[in-house]
């Protein structure tokens, strides 16, 4: 039995999950799931550092019209190695698997997932394909880009399909396992009187990601192996020689990939909600529509696989149900974006870091989203099909989005990650050099793709070479956006400020236990008794379960903010 | 026989099976109940995609299909439907033993299961050897013995040995041959994974782990084995049944 904590033992001496165990088995036998949300964390930051390396040779190829820096087939590898990595290793898992893995419990107040030890195996998962992938790219690569589409992967590619059909397809099974994980506990794990409308939006935005996960994923792992199969037996059902169909192949292909989106972009919407409700010290505007929207986005996310299909020879009838699907999915999506701007309203918003990041994200995922518009209108899709309006349609959405949602978070939390707080000013000048970096880099691709600079390829026609310049400059701002915050968050972990449990003042369960939290989660278990964004008065803020020595338990609530009154 | 019982109900809190994040045993049998459920929808989805491709080619390919189908072994995949349905009744029972504590009734029926399950598995791969020895196994899966529609049945000198249907062509029975052994290979593997857990199960019943307190583990596996069950339920009239009579009317 453990001495009762009290508010006067310093942090450093407190027991919490970091200091809890040392030693490197103590990491990696680890079932605690914020330990395994930072094993996470590190993974994915070391596939996203390769991703951007692959982007940095695509941009330095495309600074000229002419092919001189790669050839034509190493530049295909390089942008199908961006994308794959960029996709399978950091998109897919970056939210869910870092924050939504540290933080889900202890926004219900769980003291762990249902399923630690899947939890555990989930990451061992990952990295098994991961290091598959990383062979793959070692011993020569992949050229077919990241869609694998057949005949050519399954025939014609000279490249290394299988074993990097096999990273993505093992890696899939991690992501599978931590939407099953996230489901089951929301469903069962909540604290008393976390009721399901008490929940914070950022668990709902992640309810739906699991869905998606769970539906969405097994169909990608078998389209996967009947394709490695194809090309290892010669036998089939997508290879025309075979007397198969290689519109099958990219019905399940998007019948997965198109809802991988928003398995991407869901839980950055989660977080989102988070920032702007908390940032404007504001009750969230319609919470329900918020909510329920996350679920509509997965559902309407599944029929709507059909507008890559538009030039593949797709039924034109099947095409305008598809189109007019994919107009419909921009409802849900809407109504976060009009929630979140009615949230502003009379707020009494701060500019804090995490808060750049989610302003920036509003702008940007709505230009994301009206050029998605553009893309689901059959007949304006034949011109744009294939060119860099595509491209960057999908940046504005995945890392204009995703990539925002997911540093604003990752900010957010730090203090309660770490127990250290990261420096702000280098924290808003990071944010808006991103911001701006992004912006430059791929606005002009929307001008050169509807001017019709087409995706895929080492040269270009020398008109579009000032796109290409300035989108070039803009990816070097973009890369120093992103290097600061990775240099000063390493930093903080030692030398920043000591976080208290609150440091935002906010009524999240997540704020209501000390920085970091101890294994547990909890030093008792919370009684929930209040809504989610509910800025009720301040003896509501006190960390649950901790009391002054003098005082005792019976005058916790004396105790607020993590100060003595 | 109060003591003990007593004792029991003493233990509800600090069972030796639950684990330490959960409250109590109900919250953690929920959890693994559901657990299941939700793996299971992945199953589907998994099986989904080949269920749509046989769909998608079996519309496009009736008579190559059709022909394909004839070449299978009715008597041999019906047994197998009943062994396994069978094994679904010994299954339950077990399930049962365990929920009111009957422990040598739950080792029979988890022994009774496994044999059943290895049986379908024995029967599984005399099929499988009579489709190599017909030079049936689509493309070059097995190296050395590629798909060769000349020798399609044992000592048979007709020289369409395939017996063509209607508008049937080779290569198309050569993919029904593909998405025939994709399914039940893929439905095969399920059941090893079945037959294998229920042999740990089994060594945890014999140390008597398992009574009406606590025997989730039973009940989960129970819901894995009756889901492999009914995706065979849905393999044999599709790959087995269907378009046999084109057969007899051409």
């Amino acid at each position: 039995m453990k001495a009762p904590e009290t508010f006067e033992t310093p942090a450093a001496e407190r027991v919490n999950y970091i200091n809890a165990q040392y030693g490197l088995k103590s990491w990696l036998l680890t079932k605690d799931h914020k330990r395994i949300g930072l094993l996470y964390l590190g993974s994915i930051s070391f596939f996203f550092l390769i991703g951007g390396l692959y982007a940095m040779f695509i941009r330095l190829e495309l600074l000229t019209p002419q092919g001189d820096f790669l050839s034509s087939a190493t530049y295909n590898k390089v942008f199908t190695q961006h994308g794959i990595i960029m996709i399978f290793f950091f998109l897919i898992p970056s939210i869910p698997a870092t924050l939504g893995n540290f933080l889900v419990p202890l926004m219900i107040g769980a003291k762990d997932l249902a399923f630690p030890r899947i939890n555990l195996l989930s990451w061992y998962i990952y990295l098994l394909g991961g290091i598959i992938t990383i062979y793959a790219l070692l011993a020569g690569g992949i050229d077919t880009g990241w869609t694998f589409y057949v005949p050519y992967s399954t025939t014609f590619s000279n490249s290394y399909v299988i074993a990097t059909g096999a990273g993505i397809f093992i890696s899939g099974f991690s992501s599978i396992l931590t939407g099953l994980n996230f489901i089951v506990t929301i469903h069962t794990m909540r604290a008393p009187g976390m009721t399901w409308f008490r929940m914070p939006l950022f668990i709902w935005a992640h309810y739906a990601t699991s869905l998606i996960m769970i539906l969405g994923t097994p169909v990608i792992a078998i389209t996967i192996l009947l394709l490695a199969f194809e090309r290892l037996a010669h036998v089939g059902i997508f290879d025309p020689a075979n007397g198969g169909d290689p519109v099958l192949f990219q019905h399940l292909f998007w019948f997965y990939s198109h809802p991988a989106v928003y398995i991407m972009v869901l839980p950055g919407m989660g977080i989102i909600s988070e920032l702007i409700a908390n940032f404007s010290r504001k009750n969230i505007f319609g919470y329900s529509f918020v909510a329920f929207s996350s679920l509509a986005i997965a559902v309407f996310g599944f029929l709507v696989w059909g507008h890559h299909l538009f030039v593949a020879s797709q039924s034109v009838y099947a095409g305008m149900i598809f189109s007019f699907l994919s107009f419909a999915v921009a409802i849900p999506s809407a109504i976060k974006v009009f929630n979140w701007t009615a949230t502003l309203y009379k707020g009494s918003i701060s500019y804090d870091t995490p808060m750049l990041y989610a302003l920036g994200f509003i702008g940007l995922f709505t230009i994301g989203g009206m050029t998605g518009l553009f893309l689901a209108a059959l007949a304006v899709d034949v011109h744009l099909s294939d060119t860099y309006f595509v491209v960057a349609h999908f940046h504005y959405i995945m890392v204009g989005g995703t990539l925002l949602a997911y540093l604003g978070g990752l900010h957010y939390w730090w203090p309660k990650i770490t127990g250290r707080m990261y420096p702000e000013g280098w924290g808003r000048f990071s944010a808006l050099t991103v911001f701006v970096g992004f912006n430059l880099t791929f606005l002009p691709q929307f001008i050169a793709g509807y001017m019709g600079m087409p995706r895929r390829y080492h040269a270009y026609p020398p008109e579009f070479q000032v796109f290409n310049v300035l989108s070039s400059a803009g990816a070097s701002i973009l890369g120093v956006g992103l290097l600061i915050p990775l240099i000063y968050l390493i930093w903080s972990m030692r030398y920043g400020k000591r976080a208290e449990a609150n440091p935002w003042h906010l009524p999240g369960l997540e704020w209501r236990t000390p920085s970091p939290p101890p294994t547990e989660n909890f030093l008792v278990t919370p009684v929930v008794t209040w809504e989610a964004y509910e800025f009720a008065p301040p003896e509501e803020l006190r960390v649950i379960g901790m009391f002054r020595e003098d005082e005792g338990l019976e005058n916790a609530d004396a105790v607020i903010d993590g100060k003595p009154t | 026989m109060g003591a003990p019982l007593a004792a029991a109900v003493e233990h509800e809190h600090s069972h030796p099976a639950l684990q330490h994040h959960f409250e109590n045993l109900e919250q953690q049998r929920e959890a693994g109940t559901l657990g299941m459920w939700v793996f299971l929808v992945t199953e589907i989805m998994f099986f989904g995609g080949m269920f749509f491709a046989y769909t998608l080619y079996r519309t496009k390919f009736p008579d190559s299909f059709a022909t394909a189908s004839n070449h299978l072994s009715l008597p041999l995949g019906a047994v197998n439907t009943v062994v396994l349905i069978l094994s679904s009744l010994t299954m339950a029972l077990a399930v049962y033993s365990a929920q009111v504590g009957k422990r040598r009734n739950l080792i029979l029926f988890l022994v009774l299961t496994i044999v059943l399950g290895s049986a379908f598995l024995g029967i599984k791969a005399v099929e499988y050897r009579d489709k190599y020895v017909d030079h049936l196994i689509p493309g070059k899966l097995i190296p050395g013995n590629p798909f060769n529609p000349a020798v399609a049945a044992h000592g048979d000198t007709d020289p369409h040995k395939l017996h063509l249907v209607g508008n049937a062509k080779v290569k198309e029975v050569e993919m029904f041959y593909w998405i025939y052994f994709a399914m039940t290979g893929m439905h095969a593997i399920h059941m090893i994974i079945g037959v294998a857990l229920l042999s740990v199960l089994l060594y945890f019943a014999w140390r008597g782990r398992y009574g009406p307190e606590y025997h989730n583990p039973v009940e989960i596996l129970g819901l894995y084995w009756h889901f492999v069950d009914i995706i065979w339920i849905f393999l044999f009239p599709l790959l087995y049944l269907l378009g046999r009579h084109l057969l007899h009317s051409a």
